[in-house]
């Protein structure tokens, strides 16, 4: 039963609660990945740029982990590593626009209503094993989001998926950090009847809790505007406002220094949140999710929204049950930015799959099925001058299929980011025996040591017993990564 | 957009015209004959025939073949440029038993209490369910509706005997219509040594000691011998008593084509361990054993062969169930039993997602296993597995008439359905997403 439980966890409770822990044994291969960038040439291969086209035989030459030339034919250095991609397929690395992964425990702080205060960059997991999964599923940038437990959420953080790198490498340079805002049936907790009820619990409590804490924090920023002007100006022996840590998050946003990235199915809450947003002058970076954006296309599209959805999944709630894998495509055509996202660690190892249905599914071109999975994610999470895209003096992202990545035969081969290979299958199946090995030495060691402490587990007591899989070890906690991030006000 | 738009109004007004209904099968007035030419036969019982016509009668494979003759008075549909292929076969759904996962007023996917072999699937299908028209656009003609069989639902735990599955039809305006065969398996919810579990109801996770979860398990095993036995004594007595001897019971009546080996007994497990277990016993009270969902099959590989069991997977689209596995330990699984000679078939375990049917099986040949078995994997072998090989999975002379015609390669991402004919009917690719594409396709555009 344990495929039916999992599909129950990641799509009912869509993010919406705990995460549920996962079994934990030994460990995983990292990538080293402290030696210098090497220069490589890729060669031969079909280039999906994502930007200007498709590229037969062409090649691709690394430098400084950036691109520094792409084209039918390029001149490479003699001690170019070339990788050669003869009858492969070469394209950016995907962006998922909506992930959990790499978050260490709970991705919600579901006790408030409004939880701005807490951040996900504060909980980074570099040793999360899905990261790594997801880059053998050619994901090289992830937008690391708080679950949808509240109204107003948490911080949000992009990340690359820089795999045995410690959590403080893992922050996407320069990228704008978010907060995460929920709308809808999570929100109000329908679906949930743990505990206390919480306010709010209808979409009018949704809008309210909105329009409270931004009123709040047009109040707060007046008063630090007034402050900072008087200051400015001289005037001595003022008493600084007292900090909140819950608005200042909100006034980034009212600044433009933050991303709003709000969940939401239905299409009365979407306009909502735009009549919301327009009152107090700030813009809606994405709608997550969106199942019934479809509706309201042209209205998001006028706000200059972005909308950020999934490719065919459904009726799992009611605000789910007018979704249709036709959304993508329709939003495109009423002039949206659109995007395809996973929202769960395994939807995200196939997301160039999830974006070729929109072919199927409305008829987007091969070019704009692709997009959706990388320029235009890259576009929305304000990236796209260094990723999204193969094109000469962009981070060197990409990912090597064995076959056109918008079907359901492709395989990732290799996942590169700025320039390193942090994901080769060749490599990683050929060590699977080495790893193997080494679990063996390590179970038995472990299995040792317990046959000297007889009074250690109740399992361990009937010789009969002992199977491997009964003796799970408490894994130690990963280091704590704590990064200090811009302490603005 | 427009072109998939006018393929699919294109093939929705062929298929009116042809049948002058929308939907469903069997009205009195319909024409019974058709043939489907100059297509590319995927027959499953041999060679695909290049250019062929297949022949569809009161519902059935008339003919298939090369040179076959289309007979006086049939409607025929051109199929020069497309393929044909049996209609896909998802062997666990909720199909018509689950609307809306989170509403529970529209879950009827699995009943209270442990033992309840008594329930059957077809008794709640309901056939105008909006999942079943949106399953058949993705080229699946039928499945099996199984009681407690999980997916993304608020139902309870899924108890341990689960009821009886139905292989039905996707298509029908009663379940009479839609019915292929009312009771093809018992749901058998192996009981697993948990140590740890996840309470949905309080969202917390339990920890229990080993010895504890073995005690609950031993308790669960002896309960359903206990229940194994008693239904074999009853059955006994059904034969050798007078009517009034004894009193009838729903439950024993229900166990008895199970202790009899008639019915098969669907054996959900994933740890290898479990399906050991789960062998075992069953070798031992001589129930058919067909396991389901299977994580770690390949794990028992070579006894899932020898003692000829085969499997039902869950999702190849899965992540590992361990930290340390292989990424792609789901996705590899089917080539490694289709080498060590074990039979399995695909499964969605889902409804929202059984339209992923054939991208599971395209995973699955994407890493490693032969093309013909992953296409065999989700139309033949479920077939086959579930005694209903005689009826469907294969392009046949004598079979029933569920069949696809498509503009390629049924298992890939972008291939359309062009037309499904069910029971013999052609059946319509309409459904709720596409006209609620078809209404917003043309709001007019907002001020």
């Amino acid at each position: 039963m344990n495929a039916a439980k999992s599909i129950r966890t990641r799509l009912l409770i869509c993010s919406a609660l705990l995460a549920v822990p996962t079994s934990i044994l030994g460990r995983v291969p990292k990538s080293p990945a402290a030696e210098p960038t090497p220069v490589i040439l890729i060669q031969n291969a079909t280039i999906l740029t994502a930007s200007h086209g498709t590229i037969e035989r062409g090649s691709i030459l690394i430098k400084d982990g950036k691109i520094a030339e792409v084209g039918a034919s390029v001149k490479a250095p003699k001690d170019a590593q070339v990788i050669d991609a003869a009858g492969q397929f070469v394209m950016p690395g995907i962006i998922d626009c909506h992930s959990h992964i790499a978050v260490d425990g709970s991705v919600n702080e579901g006790s408030i209503s409004v939880s701005s205060i807490v951040n996900i960059a504060d909980v980074l997991n570099p040793d999360d094993v899905d990261i790594y999964r997801d880059l053998a599923g050619g994901v090289t940038v992830a937008n690391v989001l708080h679950g949808s437990a509240n109204a107003i959420g948490g911080q949000t953080i992009v990340i690359k998926l820089r795999w045995g790198l410690p959590a403080s490498k893992l922050p996407f340079e320069g990228a704008l950090p978010g907060i995460k805002f929920a709308l809808g049936e999570n929100p109000k907790r329908s679906n949930f009847s743990r505990g206390t009820p919480r306010y709010p619990a209808t979409r009018m409590g949704v809008e309210e809790t909105i329009r409270g804490a931004f009123t709040e924090a047009r109040d707060y920023k007046a008063t630090w505007d007034l402050y900072n002007k008087r200051t400015a100006a001289g005037e001595k022996n003022l008493i600084p406002p007292r900090r909140d840590l819950r608005l200042d998050p909100l006034v980034e946003v009212l600044e433009g220094k933050r991303y709003v990235h709000s969940h939401c199915y239905r299409e009365d809450e979407i306009l909502m949140l735009l009549r919301v947003a327009k009152e107090f002058g700030f813009k809606v970076r994405t709608f997550q999710h969106v199942l019934e954006g479809y509706k309201v296309a042209d209205e998001i599209a006028a706000a200059g929204a972005g909308a950020s959805t999934f490719s065919d999944w459904w009726a799992y709630k009611v605000e789910a049950y007018d979704a249709i894998p036709y959304n993508a495509a329709l939003m495109t055509r009423r002039g949206v930015l659109v995007s395809v996202n996973s929202d769960d660690a395994e939807e995200a190892t196939h997301l160039n799959q999830e974006a070729a249905k929109t072919m199927k599914f409305g008829g987007l071109s091969h070019d704009e099925a692709l997009k959706l999975v990388t320029l235009n994610p890259a576009m929305q999470l304000g990236i796209d001058k260094r990723v999204g895209s193969i094109d000469a003096g962009k981070d060197a992202d990409l990912v090597i299929y064995n076959h056109d990545p918008l079907s359901a035969y492709a395989v990732v081969q290799k996942t590169l980011i700025d320039g390193r290979v942090y994901f080769d299958r060749q490599r990683d199946v050929a060590d699977r025996p080495v790893r193997e090995k080494e679990k063996k030495a390590l179970l038995d060691k472990q299995r040792k040591a317990a046959e000297k402490k007889p009074e250690s587990s109740d399992a361990a007591k009937k010789p009969g017993e002992k199977k491997p899989e009964e003796k799970k070890e408490e894994k130690p906690k990963p280091p704590q990564s704590t990064l200090v991030l811009g302490g603005g006000r | 957009m427009k072109s998939a738009l006018s393929h699919s109004l294109r093939a929705l007004a062929a298929v009116v015209s042809l049948a002058c209904i929308g939907d469903m099968s069997s009205a009195q007035s319909q024409p019974t004959v058709y043939a489907i030419t100059h297509a590319k036969i995927f027959t499953l019982s041999g060679a695909a025939i290049e250019d062929g016509t297949v022949v569809i009668q009161n519902g059935k494979i008339a003919n298939v073949g090369a040179a076959v003759e289309v007979p006086a008075g049939a409607q025929v549909i051109d199929g020069k440029g497309l393929q044909v292929y049996p209609g896909l076969f998802d062997p666990v759904t909720q199909m018509g038993l689950r609307e809306i996962g989170a509403v529970s007023a529209t879950v009827d996917s699995a009943e209270t209490g442990a033992f309840n072999p008594d329930v059957v699937a077809a008794e709640a299908v309901l056939p105008s369910s909006e999942h079943i028209p949106v399953t058949r656009a993705a080229g699946i003609t039928e499945v099996l509706a199984v009681p407690a069989s999980g997916g993304m639902d608020s139902a309870g735990p899924a108890g341990v005997l689960g009821g009886q599955a139905s292989a039905i039809h996707l298509s029908g305006w009663t379940i009479s219509d839609m019915l292929l065969k009312k009771s093809v398996a018992m749901v058998l919810n192996w009981p697993e040594i948990e140590t740890q579990t996840f309470d949905f109801s309080t969202f917390s996770r339990k920890q229990k000691s080993f010895a504890d979860a073995k005690q609950e398990y031993e308790k669960q095993v002896d309960e359903l011998t206990d229940w194994l036995e008693r239904a074999r004594h009853y059955a006994q007595a059904l034969g050798h008593g007078g009517p009034g001897d004894f009193q009838r019971d729903v439950k024993l009546d229900a166990l008895v084509p199970v202790t009899r080996g008639e019915l098969p007994v669907l054996v959900f497990a994933d740890k290898a361990r479990d399906i050991r277990n789960a062998v075992e016993f069953c070798e031992k009270q001589k129930l058919k054993m067909i396991l389901a969902s299977g994580a770690e099959a390949y794990k028992v590989k070579d006894l899932l062969r020898s003692k000829g069991i085969p499997v039902i997977l869950g999702p190849t689209l899965t992540l590992p169930r361990e930290e340390d596995d292989p990424y792609d330990r789901l996705l590899t699984q089917p080539a490694e039993l289709s080498a060590a000679g074990v039979k399995f078939a695909f499964g969605s375990f889902d409804n929202s997602f059984a339209r992923r049917l054939g991208q599971q099986a395209a995973n699955a040949a994407a890493y490693g296993l032969p093309y013909d078995e992953a296409l065999k994997a989700v139309t033949l072998y479920p077939a086959q597995i579930f005694g209903l090989a005689d009826q469907v999975g294969t392009l046949e002379s004598g079979k029933i008439a569920n069949i696809i015609v498509t503009n390629g390669d049924p298992l890939e991402l972008t291939t359309e359905v062009r037309y499904i004919f069910i029971k013999g009917q052609p059946t319509s690719l309409d459904n709720k997403h596409k006209a609620l594409y078809e209404k917003y396709l043309n709001r007019p555009k907002a001020q």
